[in-house]
């Protein structure tokens, strides 16, 4: 374990320097960050200059979801979707191998390898976002909400994770599959809005295939203390069954690479 | 580089291109899905709707304006910027300046080619647009149509120009990706696909009259789902056409002068 906390720690110094390495794009990309964190909430302010709610959300408790949706993109676009767009390339040039023979799991090595350090920008930008949220609100969490919601927020990133772990296997598959990440990415989108807009198929979809509820709605409802204890232990358990699938499918799928010759 | 090998090289470089799709289908059914965000945003602005209109804009509008966003969408994209940066890098760029033909009608006529397809990809959308809503919205006039079709093309290559002068900036900035992105999320924002133009507060909306988003897509979906009379079409598409031309002029002078500055890497 220990060993796996000081390797991960290489991993994001390594990132790190090949980041800053072009700086103008590094600062750049931060700039980016923020101007797209702003026009993303625009909508937002559009629907509720016409509304006061929304499907049973006011303003101020939809701002917690579009919160979340940050903090979890900053995940997705910074950690996940780089590191494995990587693993889809290795695959296709065959280099896996020098990923194989490495004396740690292959599968931690793969999620931690390119990690884009400016999109930590996000989480301040969120951060800002509860801020202003609960000050509209004119209340604070209680400390079993935050707790609730971080433990929700370990459970959406592990759900990330394996989604990502499920696309790239299928790289094993069949090999062009980088579009299949920006298709998942713009399903990802539809987080930024409380699940309760959704109706119908898009529901059930949106909450037990890609359950993008878990990601965004329900750490919100921990976070005003109105999401049901059977609800939050499901999800716990959701992402557990998720995890365990995504990592049986990546051994198999393991199985059928037929590396660079 | 003359007006008639040009036009004789066209059904060739149309042909090109068609092929190019039909052989990446795969790949473009996941581009196709992955332009979804309309639909999203029709569940959303349904549920907003639900209890009262939003302006002119009930239910049925909505569907109609979303569906119709999708189908344009599909109709008017462009790539050719993420095609310029990958060939500046990699210098493959130098073979395009060895043909005939400019390279702004070779990317173009690449573009064009794959309409058909994603005109087929984007149908199931027009069809349930239609089962559900019916033919009320589209408007009667025959002229309506003239115009709806120039705004068509006007809006495509406004994207197209957009995309090759982003493009050109790569051979000053070695990559100019980060610039398009910016383009594009301003896009998002003002050219209707997220928000119909006529839900912003006023003073946005001038200000979205005088950039060139809206003509890309709004425009078209707006002409389509009988937003405006023939007056206020005529005009917005007139507008149209000054935004395409100037873009053309910008797009000439960025090319001319990047040109001198491209050096193939081990070229």
């Amino acid at each position: 374990m220990i060993r796996y906390l000081r390797l991960l720690g290489v991993q994001l110094r390594a990132s790190a320097l090949l980041g800053m390495q072009y700086r103008i794009d590094f600062a750049l990309d931060g700039l980016i960050e923020v101007f797209w964190a702003i026009t993303s909430i625009i909508p937002l302010f559009v629907v509720y200059s016409a509304r006061a709610t929304v499907a049973g959300w006011s303003f101020g408790e939809s701002l917690l979801v579009v919160g979340w949706f940050t903090l979890l993109a900053a995940v997705l676009e910074g950690a996940i979707s780089p590191s494995l767009t990587n693993v889809v390339e290795h695959i296709r040039k065959g280099t896996l191998d020098f990923v194989l023979i490495k004396p740690a799991d292959a599968q931690f090595l793969v999620c931690t390898a390119r990690i884009q350090p400016w999109r930590a920008i996000n989480v301040v930008t969120a951060v800002i976002i509860f801020g202003y949220a609960f000050r509209l609100l004119g209340h604070s969490p209680t400390f079993g909400g935050i707790a609730m919601s971080l433990a929700l927020l370990w459970a959406s990133t592990a759900v990330l994770f394996s989604l990502g772990i499920l696309t790239v296997s299928a790289a094993f598959y069949v090999v062009r599959i980088d579009n299949l990440m920006h298709l998942f990415i713009a399903i990802f989108d539809a987080a930024r809005w409380p699940s309760a807009v959704f109706r119908g198929v898009i529901r059930f979809i949106f909450t037990f295939v890609i359950p993008l509820a878990l990601m965004t709605t329900y750490p919100a409802q921990a976070l005003l203390g109105t999401l049901p204890v059977s609800t939050f232990v499901l999800s716990l358990l959701g992402a557990c069954v998720f995890v365990g699938l995504s990592r049986l499918v990546w051994l198999r799928a393991l199985g059928k690479y037929t590396s660079a010759s | 580089m003359s007006v008639r090998s040009t036009v004789l090289a066209l059904p060739t470089l149309l042909r090109i291109g068609f092929a190019d799709a039909v052989a990446y289908r795969a790949e473009m059914i996941v581009w196709t899905l992955s332009a979804t965000m309309p639909l999203i945003m029709l569940a959303l602005w349904l549920a907003v709707a639900s209890e009262a209109p939003m302006g002119r804009l009930g239910q049925p509008e909505l569907i109609a304006y979303f569906l119709a966003t999708f189908v344009v969408r599909q109709l008017t994209a462009s790539w050719v910027c993420w095609k310029i940066n990958t060939e500046v890098r990699d210098g493959t760029l130098a073979m395009r300046l060895l043909r005939p033909v400019h390279p702004l009608v070779a990317y173009g006529a690449e573009n064009l080619a794959a309409i058909p397809l994603r005109g087929i990809l984007s149908l199931p959308a027009a069809i349930v647009a239609l089962a559900l809503v019916g033919t009320t919205p589209l408007p009667r006039d025959p002229v309506l149509w003239i115009l709806w079709a120039f705004s068509m093309v006007g809006a495509w290559l406004i994207t197209l120009l957009a995309n090759f002068a982003i493009g050109c900036l790569a051979l000053f900035l070695e990559s100019s990706i980060k610039l398009m992105d910016v383009w594009f999320t301003l896009f998002l924002v003002f050219s209707g696909y997220l928000i119909p133009v006529e839900l912003f507060p006023p003073l946005v909306r001038t200000i979205g009259d005088w950039l060139p988003f809206r003509y890309q897509l709004g425009l078209p979906v707006e002409i389509m789902t009988s937003a405006h009379d023939r007056a206020s079409a005529l005009t917005l598409v007139g507008q149209q056409w000054a935004i395409v031309v100037l873009h053309l002029g910008f797009t000439a002078f960025v090319w001319r002068r990047g040109l001198g500055r491209f050096a193939a890497y081990g070229g």
